[in-house]
């Protein structure tokens, strides 16, 4: 286990004695850097301890604040020369853990990166430094009739730096693409302290798609500086029906028939009955209360597309058994609508004081038995759930409430997140849908790859940083860590990785 | 969040409320995109979230120095983070736990205690406050050089606007006089009772009462801020058992602190019941005036240019409601677009004073907001807010109430022109 990061046994430990490689590396920094930049005192450093998840916290051996890419470039370059690791940090909205710092590294924060430099109507695209807000974008080209369409539900506070690196979604991907889709050139600092150029302005470009690479690497090859992306105009009319189900599995069975029949909604959303009620009393969207489900379908197009798309929606989930559909009047009771979805996740603290947001995806076609199933284990471990998804897509975000005051209670948890992946495993669907593994899923991703991919995985990231300095044991495990999990976690009697010898 | 606060604060009034409060929040960072000092420093402690972790470190026993003290001291308290919570984080109580707490262990230099000293000792009392604003007039002629930036801060001399004569109206409703708006903008509540008056509302300012408490809240003496409380409760309480329909807050600032009476005295047995009740009836003007006829107003605006700015404490404090808009463009205002609306100026009660650096940045952006649409003139509903804007605006800074009375308009167009 001694590779677990076990943040949450570090708590507010006992401030440790500043060590002589802080010493050397806090020299080193301040020597070309201003002294107020570089934060090195436990009072200083605790805010930066987490991020978004909050049950991982682990103190940074020091934090550096700069507001110049030249200091950025300056960080890297010396944390190279001393081999000391580094984690970028953006918002630090992250529900992976991807930004948790390390006891012997550098947290690097980009938050002080908060312009955009130039938004180029002509060819729809914006020039934005990494700590720009997802929706600051929008609301900068809103008066030129554009969007940046990617709009993960905490884009009011996440930057743009971490949606690349994690590649966010959103609840328009589903017809208008991830980040990978929405962007065209990024530049990053190399952790030689080099600056690289990735992508072009132009559609393709030859060579290895490297942007694509780069995009969702969550840290591990390179710290952005600069991201452009792609602006949308906004379409000329947008919809959202508000579908109420009496039952969870009618509900997940509407979902497949409306993909089925060839409908693309600009966003397709589901809420349990706890996440309503959750969202409701913060929100008062006007959710029905004593649903079992509701479904959010956003159409979006011309004005005809609009009137044929939601005609078809409405017959389509009629059949399925909805039991009241409601259709937004204007933008204004649209707005509404998706306020309770976009707030789902932190209103949970109000019916519990804390919560883990699971992020798997499935078929879609299993929607209906994975969320009876996710049901089951809730009574099996004993823990309340809620579940707040991007139905059109599979992608699921159970919500597990807990108290972290318990003693054991985030350790089982855990335990049922760990559950919950398995299942969407099982269902032929994947541990991580946007949110990136970092290091919450990172015992997962054993279960996810065989070690040949994981293997390859590890050259990427030598061919960027041989040293293994940037975000280190995050995203991609190690062999031996997949091999210690595969012995604690035995799955229907198989061991993953049998080639690997067990400490 | 998990929390382990020590036992010398557990059990503890403070101890328990700031418990309740950390353990609603998720740390999601939602609330540090609508914090003013968050977006313009881009420093976690800089922002809710980092505070509250700063806070939380002095609750579980960590000992604070003067750098959490520095960025609690930079929060500007607007509360905007609220609006934003979704988890509905009370942060401003947490805050002012929190302050109270540092402010225990960690001693600020003597100018820093002299300055606070002065801000409760003589600002939050009329006739002190009165003397030195008078001393200030005279002096102003001789505020040159490095004393220049002074004379920012001392509102220019207007014409008095008289109250109304006093008549037996059916209605009856108290004003909060406060302690720094009856020396600076007198006419604010002039032009309130004249107005109510001709709807039919005797308007009276009970004697006696005063300071709201915010000043002494914010600046870490919370019961000094309960003992101003308490006078006030005094103050209104006869008008109240007369009949005296709402207490009528025009500077909403006050009104933050006023609503929240019942919160403050809630473990006071003699006064909760009053506090509470105080709190029920503290009421914006705007709020009070959307409820009237103000039929006989419609054309008085003739289609002048307004720029609007909605303090902080109107937008973001529970309790209170903002009407303005409504009620301007009713009277024949024609609103400018304001962007960015939901940012603090920077006034803050006394954080114009205490922080000048953020203040006077916070004030460049918002008052490039605000004259982006060429308005003839701004307003507001805050006296803290309406002298700290007028001080480097180009164009007049009022209290919206102003723009109902006529005569009022001169002086602004005369000013414009």
């Amino acid at each position: 286990m001694s590779e677990l990061p076990a943040a949450h046994a570090a708590g507010a430990g006992a401030p440790a004695p500043e060590n002589d490689a802080k010493a050397r590396m806090r020299a080193a920094l301040t020597a070309e850097l201003p002294e107020e930049i570089v934060l090195h005192a436990e009072e200083d450093l605790r805010p930066f301890e987490c991020d978004g998840l909050s049950a991982y916290r682990r103190l940074p051996m020091l934090a550096v604040l700069p507001s110049t890419i030249e200091q950025v470039q300056a960080v890297l370059r010396i944390c190279h020369a001393h081999d000391t690791p580094v984690v970028a940090r953006g918002a630090g909205t992250g529900l992976s853990g991807g930004a948790l710092p390390l006891e012997s590294g550098v947290l690097l924060s980009l938050a002080k990166f908060n312009r955009i430099l130039d938004i180029d109507t002509a060819n729809r695209r914006a020039t934005v430094q990494p700590g720009v807000r997802n929706l600051a974008i929008s609301q900068a080209v809103d008066h030129l009739g554009l969007y940046y369409a990617p709009d993960p539900s905490s884009q009011i506070a996440c930057s743009i730096g971490g949606n690349v690196a994690e590649n966010s979604g959103g609840v328009h991907c589903l017809k208008y693409g991830l980040t990978t889709n929405n962007i065209v050139q990024i530049e990053i600092v190399t952790i030689e302290g080099e600056r690289l150029t990735i992508g072009s302005p132009a559609l393709d470009s030859p060579g290895y798609d490297l942007l694509a690479l780069m995009t969702g690497s969550e840290g591990l090859l390179g710290v952005i500086v600069e991201v452009v992306v792609k602006l949308l105009p906004k379409p000329e009319l947008a919809q959202c029906a508000l579908i109420a189900f009496d039952d969870v599995r009618k509900a997940g069975n509407a979902v497949a028939e409306i993909i089925k029949a060839g409908i693309v909604p600009a966003g397709l959303e589901m809420l349990d009955h706890p996440a309503i009620l959750a969202t409701e009393e913060f929100v008062h969207a006007g959710y029905p209360t004593d649903a079992a489900a509701i479904l959010l379908c956003e159409i979006d197009g011309t004005e005809g597309e609009v009137a044929d798309d939601m005609a078809r929606v409405r017959e389509v989930v009629e059949a399925s058994g909805a039991t009241d559909i409601r259709i937004s009047r204007d933008d204004v009771e649209r707005a509404l609508f998706w306020a309770g979805r976009k707030a789902a996740f932190p209103a949970m603290g109000r019916i519990s004081p804390d919560y883990y947001c699971m992020d798997g995806t499935i078929p879609r076609r299993a929607l209906a038995d994975v969320l009876i199933g996710i049901g089951e284990l809730s009574e099996q471990y004993g823990q309340r759930v809620a579940n707040v998804f991007h139905a059109g897509d599979g992608n699921l975000h159970p919500l597990i409430l807990y108290d972290a005051n318990q003693p054991g209670e985030l350790e089982n948890t855990e335990a049922f997140g760990g559950a919950i992946c398995r299942l969407c495993l099982e269902y032929g669907g994947t541990i991580t849908g946007e949110h990136g593994v970092g290091v919450e899923k990172i015992d997962q991703m054993c279960v996810q790859f065989p070690s040949a991919e994981l293997t390859q995985f590890h050259a990427v990231k030598a061919a960027f940083d041989a040293k293994t300095l940037l975000n280190p044991d995050k995203a991609v495990p190690t062999l031996h860590r997949c091999a210690e999990f595969g012995a604690m976690h035995v799955h229907h009697g198989q061991l993953p990785h049998p080639e690997l010898e067990r400490l | 969040m998990q929390t382990s606060i020590i036992d010398a604060l557990r059990d503890t009034e403070d101890g328990r409320e700031a418990d309740r409060i950390l353990r609603a929040c998720t740390h999601c960072g939602f609330c540090t995109a609508t914090c003013p000092t968050y977006q313009l420093l881009g420093d976690e402690r800089d922002g809710p979230r980092g505070r509250i972790y700063l806070i939380k470190q002095v609750l579980e026993g960590e000992t604070p120095t003067e750098k959490t003290q520095y960025h609690l001291d930079r929060c500007l308290t607007c509360r905007a983070c609220e609006t934003t919570c979704p988890s509905g984080v009370e942060y401003a109580k947490l805050a002012d736990i929190g302050r109270d707490l540092v402010d225990r262990q960690v001693e600020r230099p003597a100018r820093e205690r002299w300055l606070r000293w002065l801000l409760r000792h003589v600002v939050a009392y009329r006739r002190r406050f009165a003397v030195v604003h008078a001393l200030g007039q005279i002096a102003r002629p001789f505020l040159v050089g490095r004393l220049a930036p002074l004379r920012q801060k001392l509102p220019p001399r207007r014409p008095r606007v008289d109250w109304p004569q006093a008549s037996e109206r059916s209605r009856l409703m108290l004003v909060h006089d406060g302690c720094v708006q009856p020396v600076a903008t007198p006419n604010t509540n002039a032009h309130a009772a004249r107005i109510l008056d001709q709807l039919g509302i005797r308007l009276v300012a009970a004697s006696g009462a005063g300071c709201c408490g915010a000043l002494s809240q914010h600046l870490s003496h919370r019961a000094e801020a309960h003992d101003f409380a308490r006078a006030n409760i005094d103050a209104w309480w006869p008008y109240i058992e007369q009949g005296a329909e709402a207490i009528v807050i025009t500077a909403s600032g006050c009104g933050a602190s006023i609503t929240e009476y019942g919160y403050m005295l809630r473990n006071d047995p003699a006064y909760a019941e009053k506090a509470a009740r105080v709190s029920e009836l503290a009421r914006d003007l705007s709020d009070i005036l959307a409820d009237e006829d103000l039929s006989a107003l419609a054309d008085i605006g003739g289609g002048r240019r307004v720029a609007y700015h909605p303090p902080c404490t109107l937008q973001n404090a529970p309790g209170l409601h903002d009407k303005i808009g409504v009620i301007l463009a009713g009277a024949g205002y024609k609103l400018t677009h304001v962007s960015n609306a939901h940012l603090c100026c920077g006034s803050a009660g006394s954080y114009s004073i205490l922080q000048p650096e953020i203040a006077n940045q916070l004030r460049a952006d918002k008052l490039s907001s605000l004259g982006a649409d060429n308005p003839e003139v701004i307003v507001t509903a805050n006296v803290g807010c309406q002298l700290h804007l007028e001080a480097a605006a180009g164009v007049p800074v009022r209290h919206w109430i102003e723009l109902l009375e006529p005569e009022a308009l001169k002086p602004v167009r005369a000013a414009a022109a």
